[in-house]
């Protein structure tokens, strides 16, 4: 089991090292991918599989998502295109796909060596960190959702002001 | 029973945290520094979550889900201002933009 900690440690510790490194965004984006992956798996193997669900399913799911919008927004045009090629070439992808094969690796032993091994029912089930959420930090709940929704008002406010910007940049461009 | 010590996973948890400080500190793209931010909250996210696993409480998985809402309000609002930035500099290097007006 502390074995298992180990090497997923190290391939996080990896995969974020070549996120700082990395010279193109996209590259950057797939190790952080990685990254996020090995530490879901680590809270797997520390008993949480709640917060690992959620770190896949949100963080690696929906957050970085909206980092792929942003950096499609920020360089269209046919140069692009001939990027895509580039991108596609192995070596852009081998670096993640072996830290994710040891990853997948790594899940699959978990699972096949049985329950007794992992220590997930160890530690609070999902059940209780919903009565927590919901019991003695409803405030805290409270508070979450009104961040959100501070986010949200601030978000739409800074794209409804550049939305109209380049509206009318375009229609200067068009007119006389 | 929990196969991992506390302070391995502490460990691991700060040395993310250092690696995604020295990248605001390195990188001078606003997106890498966005990315970088994101590598920090995780860290710390990881640190409740070991402790959590050390003391068998909900309290570090409850504070994780708090730490997913602010990376995600974080990244919103960033990624908003980052296409801000491009609007007004055409490019994505925070130094073009270390003046203020006014």
């Amino acid at each position: 089991m502390t074995y298992a900690f180990y090497i997923a440690s190290i391939v996080a510790l990896l995969a974020t090292l070549r996120v700082i490194t990395a010279t193109h965004a996209v590259h950057a984006l797939l190790y952080f991918i990685v990254s996020l992956l090995a530490v879901a798996v680590i809270f797997l193997l520390m008993g949480a599989p709640f917060a690992a669900a959620l770190e896949v399913i949100i963080y690696a799911g929906a957050i970085m998502v909206l980092f792929v919008f942003v950096m499609m927004m920020l360089n269209p045009g046919p140069r692009s295109v001939q990027r895509e090629k580039h991108w596609l070439t192995p070596r852009t992808w081998a670096g993640p796909a072996v830290l994710v094969a040891v990853l997948a690796a790594e899940l699959v032993f978990i699972t096949a060596a049985g329950p007794s091994h992992t220590p997930g029912t160890a530690q609070a089930s999902p059940a209780e960190v919903g009565r927590a959420l919901f019991g003695p930090y409803l405030l805290g709940v409270e508070m979450a959702s009104v961040l959100l929704l501070a986010g949200l008002v601030g978000t739409y406010h800074l794209s409804w002001h550049l939305g109209r910007r380049r509206d009318n940049e375009r229609k200067r461009e068009i007119g006389p | 029973m929990n196969g991992i010590p506390l302070e391995q996973g502490l460990i691991v948890a700060g040395l993310l945290f250092a690696l995604g400080a020295a990248g605001v500190l390195i990188r001078r793209d606003v997106l890498f520094i966005l990315l970088s931010l994101e590598i920090m909250i995780n860290a710390a996210g990881l640190a409740f979550i070991s402790a959590g696993a050390q003391w068998h409480q909900p309290d570090g998985q409850v504070m994780f889900v708090f730490i997913l809402a602010v990376a995600a309000v974080e990244v919103a609002v960033g990624l908003a201002l980052v296409l801000w930035l491009y609007h007004w500099f055409r490019t994505l290097d925070v130094d073009r933009a270390s003046r203020m007006r006014g």
